[in-house]
């Protein structure tokens, strides 16, 4: 397969670029800074595409391929590829889904804990010294709080088994009922927001969900509502929330991911009640390996007229 | 005034030694504020009848959970990743270095008491593997039971210190147990400070001997080793594990209820009566 052109988008995994090395022409689209030059002399030949979040295969993108095959995204969102378009010119789309489900479950509880318990803040606290000077200010216990999940897919069940373990009484939102669940349902979010202490978003961003945390969910939060985000950006919105963090509207919030990244709103730096990270959730070295395990699987069985490993188009 | 005092309330930093005892003659209960007992000469408080209540198991949810939460903070690298985001630093997507997975991994906890059971509880639904090591071993807990620390450390790939400070554990992590554990290890100390011999895990930490700590505890409170200071892959709160507003609440009751009981001869809670 060293004849068959996979293009790279970004340089996120030096192990998936070793692998993709050794078994295709894998040509680097970074190394490219003028567009142009590249789809001249590439644009041709391409058979197979590995992106991820932030490099979007949409219908322009996919046009100016027209030896395309196969995307396959080095994560297990979707929201940046067009999967109607590619299905209807025969394109395969696969995802990295299970790998990375316990991970991005450990970070959303990993946020929760340090969040309400201050963690952060803590260690600023001796770090600079102040700890010589009295203790550090109450904090607010985790354990049996209410958590409320919009999205009781792989990664929201996941949360749940977890949170269950500090006695927390967990609640969901879903697109419809899941009655092999013993978790109580609630048919919208706003309900599940007044009836918790802790809202995660765990669901997929599609049309239906963007923004699906509004205004009306952060007052149904309320001041001692805990607001966590480890789905994508694009689910809260943005300005919304830091307007209410800001004014004291809600008790805090962990945020892994942001309408526009890397940037991430400055207002919310001198929060002591908001932990930011930068996309982090599957952010380990087995788990980004096992990913790259997964693309390079897909792609192999592509190329070999095989089964696809984790299709999704 | 003193010759007349029948019940005392202390925390953890009062020292109530044979010398204080002699100055209440009339002592016949002391409560602790704290978990620990460390501070109490038990044994003369023993001879001379005098009652020791603790707070028990009632922080026990809020010690596990701080546990757990240093353990994926350092693993994870959350706090680091706060500092960076909020430093303004994150301007490339993908860019930030990548933490370790949870799931698992070989957890090793040191004491299975209340604290100790309820980190392994919440331990055990991430996937990790959970082996322990206690004065005895505890019939009803259905984890594999350790019977000395070296070998725990040598099947783990992170530590909890969950015991109380006595004449056997003190420094009983040092150098030796810490290289047992190995260059990818993770120690987590809630209890006391002094469990850890300080310098031995200075040493391994620079010399990267060991992964990474979280610790809410110290040797010498509230003094903290200035080498930690510019570590990443350290995270350290002030002795913070049980200061949540519930558990304050939950303790002012149990203070005021034992006093209660002691005062109308009732039974104690939480009566402390090992020696």
């Amino acid at each position: 397969m060293e004849n068959i052109d996979v293009l790279i988008t970004t340089p996120v995994n030096p192990y998936l670029e070793q692998e993709l090395d050794k078994r295709f022409n894998l040509i680097r689209l970074w190394n490219y800074p003028q567009k142009q030059e590249f789809f001249k002399n590439h644009s041709d030949s391409i058979r197979g595409v590995v992106n991820n979040p932030w490099h979007p295969a949409d219908r322009e993108f996919i046009d100016s391929l027209p030896a395309l095959e196969i995307v396959s995204s080095y994560s297990v969102g979707l929201d940046h590829v067009d999967l109607g378009y590619c299905k209807g010119k025969g394109v395969k789309v696969t995802n990295t889904p299970d790998v990375l489900t316990e991970d991005v479950a450990d970070l959303a509880i990993g946020l929760m804990l340090t969040t309400l318990r201050g963690i952060s803040e803590c260690d600023r606290y001796v770090r600079s010294g102040l700890w010589k000077k009295g203790d550090f200010k109450l904090t607010t216990k985790f354990s049996g709080k209410k958590v409320g999940i919009i999205g009781l897919g792989r990664i929201g069940t996941a949360i749940a088994k977890r949170a269950e373990a500090f006695n927390c009484p967990i609640s969901y939102y879903s697109r419809s009922e899941k009655p092999e669940s013993n978790y109580k349902y609630f048919p919208s979010v706003v309900e599940l927001a007044s009836h918790c202490d802790i809202l995660v978003v765990a669901c997929p961003l599609t049309e239906q969900t963007r923004h699906i945390v509004n205004r009306e969910v952060l007052d149904a939060l309320g001041p001692k509502g805990f607001l966590i985000n480890i789905g994508r950006g694009p689910h809260v919105d943005e300005p919304e929330l830091v307007a209410a963090l800001v004014e004291g509207r809600i008790a805090g919030a962990g945020l892994d991911v942001f309408e526009n990244e890397p940037h991430v709103p400055e207002e919310l730096f001198g929060l002591d009640n908001v932990v930011l990270l930068p996309h982090v959730g599957s952010g380990t070295v087995e788990t980004r390996n096992a990913m790259a395990d997964l693309v390079i699987g897909n792609l192999e069985a592509h190329f070999s007229k095989k089964p696809l490993l984790t299709p999704v188009v | 005034m003193a010759g007349s005092v029948k019940a005392a309330f202390c925390s953890a930093s009062s020292r109530v030694t044979t010398g204080v005892l002699q100055n209440l003659p009339e002592l016949r209960f002391i409560v602790t504020s704290s978990v620990g007992v460390d501070h109490i000469d038990l044994h003369e408080c023993k001879r001379r009848g005098v009652k020791v209540a603790n707070a028990g198991s009632i922080f026990s949810e809020d010690v596990a959970d701080a546990a757990v939460g240093l353990l994926i903070d350092v693993l994870r690298r959350i706090s680091a990743a706060n500092r960076f985001v909020k430093a303004g630093l994150w301007h490339e997507n993908g860019g930030y270095p990548l933490g370790h997975k949870l799931g698992g991994k070989r957890v090793g906890i040191i004491g299975m008491g209340s604290i100790g059971l309820d980190v392994a509880k919440r331990l055990n639904a991430f996937g990790c593997i959970i082996s322990y090591t206690s004065r005895n071993e505890k019939p009803h807990v259905k984890f594999p039971f350790c019977p000395n620390i070296q070998e725990l450390a040598a099947k783990s790939e992170i530590l909890v210190i969950c015991c109380a400070l006595t004449d056997q554990t003190r420094h009983m992590i040092d150098k030796s147990v810490m290289l047992a554990l190995g260059r990818d290890g993770i120690i987590v100390n809630i209890a006391r400070g002094a469990i850890v011999n300080e310098k031995d895990l200075v040493e391994c930490l620079l010399q990267q001997e060991i992964a990474g700590v979280g610790l809410d505890v110290f040797e010498n409170e509230p003094n903290v080793p200035e080498e930690l200071l510019e570590l990443d892959n350290v995270v350290m709160t002030p002795h913070h594990a049980v200061m949540t507003e519930q558990s304050l609440r939950d303790l002012y009751e149990l203070v005021v209820r034992n006093l209660d009981a002691f005062f109308s001869n009732k039974p104690l809670m939480f009566e402390v009566t090992r020696v």
